[in-house]
């Protein structure tokens, strides 16, 4: 089984992380720039983190035979923040990156007029740079937000089918799935989506367009719940072909439209300098 | 060596102007393609190599900050033909602090001939340690003196002590460098 996860924040896993997901069939990932646990104060700050994102980062999911790309953006919580907002006129260095497939996560957090601002800013740099957005969706009033970033996307001009709808469900795919975006399933150990609900939403709306994600980061999250939800679509009654399309070909498809997704060479472990640093346990 | 000129043979439809660098630079990979394109250089990177000849040094420290690791690798192998006399150093020093493999070796090719003695035997020393092959060292045999095995000594005693091996091209460096015994 060969398994794309196309939302997860690597930067807060470990190497073992890395080696389990490599083991569970995880070839590729896709990790969004987003906010950490401690909230950043100044530009500075983001453009180390976005340089994680596009250099080491992706060097270390190589030493697993994993390619990594990333997604960049000024996310909507820090968009409140006055001395983070310069982080917008950096964002062009990086979107201009080869391993840069979408511009996010944009979206809503507390849906206040400075995300609004922030947001539809950011759609307009997807317009310009040519790239697929991705929309996360809020946890708090999260119905009303689904609608409102629906909206946005909307007014924006992008074609919604370059638009990929995160954290969505039960309540929020039919709105999302109406505006003919991609729709995006986090599943969580205990919050967001599980393994069992993520198989009736398939039962019900067919594997088109719905992308499945760990999303794991720094809080309670598993990397291998993309795992779990293959094993459980199989023990539900989907075939191998369902899986690899929800798991493989969907988000390969919906990130490709960035034309910069490059899985010719997903890494060999063997290729970069035999027994280093990292593997080994770091210089 | 190659030179700019070499290069130019290569790519001769290309005269950048240095307005345009900042964003074609990041785009050479999607533009030009990443083949070979003569002995040693693929066609980005000697797309690169010709966008940085026509832009100020001050410009190349930025290309290189704001670089993805493709980037800057570039831009070190571009280092040695370019006109910036020790302006580049400091971007050796920025990768050698990082602890990608490619980026380490990378700064340790003909340009490292400007950095410092012991910044180059702790390049080296790092190589070692992170199983960079000692061959992508410019220059290692000539420069390797003797304060350098010193140093692979006390690596060897330590890697002994905890009971793992030394790379062989480290211990071939280290027996160059021991005393000869009579």
């Amino acid at each position: 089984m060969r398994i794309f996860d196309p939302h997860i924040h690597m930067t807060s896993r470990t190497t073992d992380d890395y080696r389990q997901m490599a083991e569970a069939g995880v070839r590729a990932v896709v990790e969004p720039a987003f906010w950490l646990g401690q909230p950043r104060t100044n530009p500075g700050s983001f453009t180390d983190y976005f340089d994680s994102l596009i250099g080491w980062e992706p060097f270390r999911a190589a030493q697993f035979g994993i390619r990594h790309h990333a997604t960049i953006a000024l996310n909507p919580k820090e968009a409140n923040d006055p001395r983070c907002r310069p982080v917008l006129d950096l964002l062009p260095r990086y979107l201009a990156k080869d391993g840069v497939v979408a511009v996010g996560e944009i979206g809503y957090d507390s849906m206040t007029p400075a995300e609004d601002e922030v947001f539809a800013a950011q759609l307009a740099l997807a317009l310009d740079h040519e790239l697929p957005a991705m929309v996360h969706t809020p946890h708090r009033d999260k119905a009303r937000g689904t609608q409102r970033s629906l909206d946005v996307v909307k007014e924006s001009g992008i074609d919604p089918g370059r638009v990929l709808l995160d954290h969505l469900n039960e309540v929020t795919i039919g709105m999302a799935r109406d505006a003919g975006v991609w729709t995006g399933f986090s599943i969580y150990p205990d919050t967001k989506m599980s393994p069992g609900r993520m198989v009736a939403i398939l039962r019900e709306y067919g594997p088109e367009r719905v992308l499945v994600n760990s999303a794991a980061d720094w809080g309670k999250s598993d990397p291998l719940l993309t795992l779990r939800t293959a094993e459980a679509m199989l023990a539900g009654g989907f075939d191998k072909d369902d899986v690899d399309r929800v798991l493989w070909r969907n988000p390969v498809e919906f990130y490709s439209q960035s034309g910069r997704l490059d899985l010719s060479d997903a890494p060999d472990p063997d290729v970069t300098f035999a027994g280093n640093s990292i593997l080994r346990g770091g210089s | 060596m190659t030179t700019l000129d070499e290069l130019r043979t290569f790519l001769p439809a290309e005269d950048f102007q240095p307005a345009d660098v900042p964003a074609l630079f990041p785009a050479a990979g999607r533009r030009y393609g990443r083949e070979p394109l003569t002995e040693g250089w693929t066609a980005d990177e000697a797309a690169r190599a010709l966008m940085l000849a026509a832009v100020p040094p001050s410009e190349i420290q930025d290309i290189y900050r704001y670089g993805d690791t493709a980037e800057k690798l570039a831009v070190l192998k571009a280092l040695p033909l370019l006109p910036i006399g020790d302006e580049g150093v400091p971007l050796l020093e920025d990768a050698l602090r990082t602890n990608d493999t490619r980026l380490v070796a990378a700064a340790l090719g003909p340009y490292a001939d400007r950095l410092g003695r012991q910044a180059w035997r702790q390049a080296v020393l790092k190589c070692v340690f992170m199983g960079v092959p000692l061959h992508l060292v410019h220059r290692l045999s000539e420069r390797a003196d003797p304060e350098l095995g010193a140093m692979l000594r006390a690596f060897a005693l330590e890697r002994q002590a905890a009971g793992r091996d030394m790379p062989p091209d480290a211990l071939a460096l280290l027996d160059s460098l021991s005393p000869q015994e009579a």
